[in-house]
């Protein structure tokens, strides 16, 4: 079905066509030298539909033909995503760089899978069983993980296994299995299929109320706001605050089985660091390449926006993939304030009726039903797979007052606010332990963490207290307790993301260390004077960050550990009376 | 046969509007008036009407002037020619020699395959310790340097661009006050660089449009260059004027804007400039350098602040110095682990001293007792500003590193520095603090 374009103006292309057109189904805008591009159809007037395309517009013309298809905006789904370098449409990136060169070509799309790649291929279900949507027919073996072929996603009702493959080596392209309907129509079924994007991909007995917790080994977040499996959270932070170094970190160290980076309207630069470390660093706990258990999706700012636009739901529906196979995924979207801007760009050639900072009115429920799409489900068979979201968030002026970041605090479960005193100050990671939260419950105890904050309170409002009194004006009491919040927040919640050792610790020590470090926060202190106070935290502070360095079990660990017992065991008087004996 | 077209229907800003057809989005068009004739690019197409930002502006343009299209995007030629060279906006010579009509290349080329980008990992080295040891430059880095009008940022840029090793220099000059750009020129060619330099220049007596096309022109040769093997360091100042046109266009155009009159894709169009700096994997490199002057130095101010998220880092001038605290450049874990090893160890040592000197500081202006530790601290502030943080101050790495320690050595004892117990036993300068006269 054919149309003509109209109008140009930036991404957005006016087509008019006497036909039948779908709502977000895509179309191709023929370029006079070949070149097709992509496009999705996002707003029909009578016989003009408005379109945006996923790429430059350079070069259209008015009268150029436009190619309207019937289908939505789909990525395809099966063996092989794990690994994968994409970009906000599922081109493989180094596919397109071992065709193209170094740069993106409008127009130049390449399928998502190799369909000339053998998977060994065990059938599960047998002729006559009953499926469903989602139910699995067999499994091929994904790196570590055993990839299951499930039926078409979008199969009504119950049908009958007709003809199923034997065990053997077969292309994503070939037949495996073929059903038959109620009706008795024939379905074929290979090992991939497609899905479209924007809907979410959810086959599920039921939602679970997710609870079990996210281990990210970032200490301020697994012991202050912690995070779970099947829940969301958000990191809005002010430029250079180090969103996505904290996000790089918790996809290297973070205890999930699948890990999808969409590095969404950001820097290449950061996503080439990905992509050139991931392959070289080790996963602890499979002893396998990181890579084998990532997938990153990556449309760069100078990548066109309206792709930016489809990335996230791209990188959402692979992740909705992996969880109905009863695994536990991880999606990270940096940042979602790209993803919004890319809307606002829209909504403005649409001439739509601009919302608050000119961010379209639809923008809130647009995140929302973004940040829904995770969720912890009960399978039809019975298992449990979860979908983690964690966005970034990068507000215009470092204000978390704007639209964006608003709307997302509406709808998640936990908020890591980055600060900007914090990262001036080289706090690393610079999640305010004042105003963040989290709905959800860790592996500390809850009671011990309120106490912390507490703590961590008190010690702010004596050290507001003295910038006005000064220290002169402060009781050796208040005094202590700020010394004591600020001996937690630095050999606690701060963490060197740079050190092999610091940059993540397992909840066993995360555990350890904190029992430790509340024994020394309740200790009773007798100071003599102020001094005396200061000298003798600070020797707490050199015991403990030191220790964060040291590998666990190893002998500078223990040697420290003792250090620190003896400091418990005599709280801390032995340093004191040193203090007092150098005046 | 040429084909002209001569039924005008609007204009408005710098804004033609022209009845025409069989047009592409994004091309080239000549406008022939009573004054001369100026480059126009395609911003709109609808039906028959195609709106064209004409570089020389409309004053002077009439209902009846014709206009012919190239059939092709705005190009520049790029060839070894082009060094020592100094061209306009629209890429005419400025210099009174004669054009350069050869090998031409689009301008705006599609964005650079992310997987065939390298991982930076080649330090530039200044001389100047705020960036070496604290926020070291990387090969492909974008950076801008924040800065009020006013502060000596200009000087700055030059400096860099003089003392950084790079096989080509582009300075890309847009609103440039006239005498700025003498002394840009002024400055390489004392320098001896002049003849690697290529100076694309639009001033601000210039027409605005011409200020748009300025960072496309200087990428579009630095990308050629970089993809010869060339080393390329592009200078840009000052990224606000360019955002300043990019409004002044949009609101002709009607676009909705969205922030202070800048209009939604802000962001957008200039990732689309700073994300040339690249580091090919087989082949050269570009790094980028751009000004960015912050209207009543807030760094919340849209051009600032889009800045800021795109580029990898910033450095804020202020007071004739470089900010200690808010200055980052996000490459620098890229390259100081393997230059010395108590290199990370001193940039965090000595910023975070530096913080705490700063709440001294404000413990003995609000009139509070100053304990012992403090003074400490106030000492330690003033001996970094004075011989790390000055401008003045053109040493090379490792002297700079044994300078902090000497500092901190001054002041304090070693646990009280923060710095890990095996690195302080190699480093700590082993002359007892007091005995050691000021060094210089």
């Amino acid at each position: 079905m054919n149309g003509r374009i109209v109008a140009v103006y930036g991404n957005m292309v006016i087509a008019e066509t006497p036909g039948r057109v779908v709502q977000n189904s895509i179309a191709y805008c023929c370029r006079r030298d070949g070149a097709r591009l992509l496009s999705e159809t996002i707003r029909i007037r009578g016989s003009l539909a408005d379109l945006q395309v996923f790429e430059e517009t350079r070069g259209l013309h008015v009268g150029d033909e436009v190619d309207f298809q019937d289908e939505m905006l789909s990525v395809v789904l099966g063996p092989g995503l794990l690994g994968q370098i994409y970009d906000g449409l599922q081109n493989p990136l180094p596919q397109l760089a071992e065709e193209v060169g170094y740069f993106l070509e409008p127009g130049r799309y390449i399928h998502g899978l190799d369909t000339e790649k053998t998977w060994a291929f065990t059938p599960t279900a047998a002729v006559g069983d009953a499926v469903g949507a989602a139910s699995k027919l067999g499994t091929v073996p994904e790196g570590i993980f055993t990839h299951e072929i499930m039926a078409p996603f979008d199969l009504d009702g119950t049908w009958t296994v007709a003809e199923i493959a034997g065990a053997g080596d077969y292309t994503i392209e070939k037949e495996i299995a073929a059903v038959t309907g109620p009706d008795g129509q024939r379905r074929s079924v290979t090992m991939q299929q497609k899905w479209p994007v924007k809907r979410a991909l959810r086959i599920c007995r039921r939602r679970l109320m997710p609870t079990e917790p996210l281990v990210t080994g970032v200490r301020i977040i697994d012991t202050m706001f912690p995070i779970v499996r099947g829940g969301t959270y958000c990191i809005p932070g002010p430029f250079g605050a180090g969103k996505t170094v904290l996000q790089q970190i918790t996809s290297r160290h973070a205890e999930v089985d699948i890990v999808i980076v969409a590095a969404c309207g950001e820097r290449a630069g950061e996503v080439v660091e990905t992509l050139r470390e991931f392959p070289e660093l080790i996963d602890p706990r499979t002893g396998k390449s990181l890579m084998e258990r990532t997938i990153i999706i990556c449309n760069t700012s100078a990548m066109p926006v309206a792709a930016r636009e489809a990335s996230v739901y791209t990188a959402a529906t692979l992740a909705e993939y992996y969880r109905q196979m009863g695994l536990n995924v991880l999606l990270l979207a940096d940042s979602t304030s790209r993803w919004a801007q890319a809307m606002r760009e829209l909504s403005g050639r649409l001439e739509e009726i601009p919302g608050e900072e000119a961010f379209p009115a639809y923008l809130e429920s647009r995140i929302a039903g973004f940040y829904e799409r995770a969720g912890a489900v009960e399978l039809n068979d019975g298992r449990i797979g979860t979908l983690t979201i964690g966005g970034t968030v990068s507000p215009a002026g470092g204000s978390f007052e704007e639209p964006v970041t608003q709307g997302t605090l509406k709808v998640v479960g936990a908020f890591h606010g980055l600060s900007r005193v914090r990262s001036d100050a080289r706090r690393y990671p610079a999640i305010d332990p004042l105003d963040s939260w989290s709905k959800y419950t860790g592996f500390i105890d809850a009671d011990k963490v309120a106490e912390v904050r507490a703590l961590l309170t008190r010690g702010h409002e004596v050290q507001q207290m003295m910038t006005v009194v000064g220290e002169e004006g402060t009781s050796i009491e208040d005094i202590t307790i700020s010394l004591k919040a600020n001996f937690f927040d630095d050999c606690y919640l701060q963490q060197n993301a740079f050190d092999d050792v610091d940059a993540a610790t397992p909840a066993d020590r995360q555990r350890f260390v904190f029992d430790k470090i509340i024994e020394v926060l309740r200790m009773d202190f007798a100071f003599a004077d102020k001094e005396q106070a200061r000298r003798t935290l600070v020797h707490a502070n050199d015991l403990f960050f030191n220790w964060n360095y040291a590998a666990t079990d190893s002998d500078d660990y223990k040697r420290i550990l003792a250090d620190i017992d003896a400091f418990i065991a005599d709280k801390g008087e032995s340093v004191a009376a040193e203090t007092t004996a150098a005046k | 046969m040429r084909k002209y077209y001569d039924q005008i229907t609007r204009i408005a800003g710098n804004v033609v509007t022209v009845t025409a057809t069989g047009i592409g989005y994004d091309e080239l068009a000549v406008i022939t008036t009573d004054r001369g004739t100026s480059l126009a690019q395609v911003i709109h197409l609808e039906g028959d009407q195609v709106s064209l930002q004409v570089f020389a502006g409309t004053q002077g343009v009439s209902t009846e002037d014709r206009i012919h299209f190239l059939g092709r995007p705005m190009q520049v030629p790029f060839s070894d020619k082009l060094l020592g060279r100094i061209f306009d906006g629209s890429g005419r010579p400025r210099d009174d020699r004669p054009a350069i009509e050869e090998n031409f290349v689009d301008i705006g080329s599609p964005a650079v395959n992310p997987v065939t980008r390298r991982m930076p990992d080649k330090m530039v080295h200044t001389g100047i310790p705020m960036i070496d040891i604290f926020n070291s430059l990387v090969e492909s880095q974008k950076l801008p340097i924040f800065s009020i009008p006013g502060q000596p940022y200009n000087e700055l840029l030059a400096r860099v661009g003089l003392q950084a090793d790079a096989d080509v220099i582009i300075l890309g000059g847009m609103g440039l006050r006239y005498d700025d750009y003498l002394i840009f020129r002024q400055t390489f060619e004392d320098g001896g660089v002049l003849g690697r330099t290529i100076m694309f220049i639009h001033t601000a007596a210039d027409p605005v449009v011409e200020c748009l096309m300025v960072p496309d022109l200087c990428l579009a040769v630095g990308e050629q260059f970089a993809l010869q093997n060339k080393r390329v360091l592009v200078l840009l100042t000052d990224m606000t004027a360019f955002a300043d046109s990019l409004k002044e266009i949009a609101i002709i155009m009607e676009q909705i804007p969205s922030n202070r009159g800048y209009p939604g894709d802000l962001y957008t169009q200039m990732a689309r400039r700073y994300e040339k700096a690249v580091d090919f994997d087989g082949a050269g490199s570009m790094t980028i350098l751009a000004c960015v002057t912050m209207p009543g130095d807030d760094d919340t101010h849209p051009v600032p602040d889009n800045t800021g998220y795109i580029t990898e880092g910033q450095f804020y001038l202020r007071e004739g110095r470089i900010d200690a605290f808010r200055s980052l450049s996000r490459l620098k874990q890229q390259v100081n682990d393997d230059t010395r090893d108590d290199h990370r160890a001193v940039m965090n040592a000595c910023i975070q001293l530096y913080a705490l000197c700063r709440e001294a500081r404000e413990k003995r202006d609000m009139g509070f007792e100053v304990s012992a530790w403090d003074q400490r601290l106030l000492t330690y502030g003033d001996l970094f500003e004075d011989r790390i943080m000055d401008l003045g101050v053109n040493i090379p790495l490792f002297e700079a590193l044994d300078r902090c320690w000497q500092i901190m050595a001054e002041c304090f004892e070693p646990e009280e520095v923060g710095i890990r117990r095996n690195i302080l036993d190699a480093h700590w300068p082993t002359a007892t603090p007091a005995a050691t006269p000021a060094a210089s």
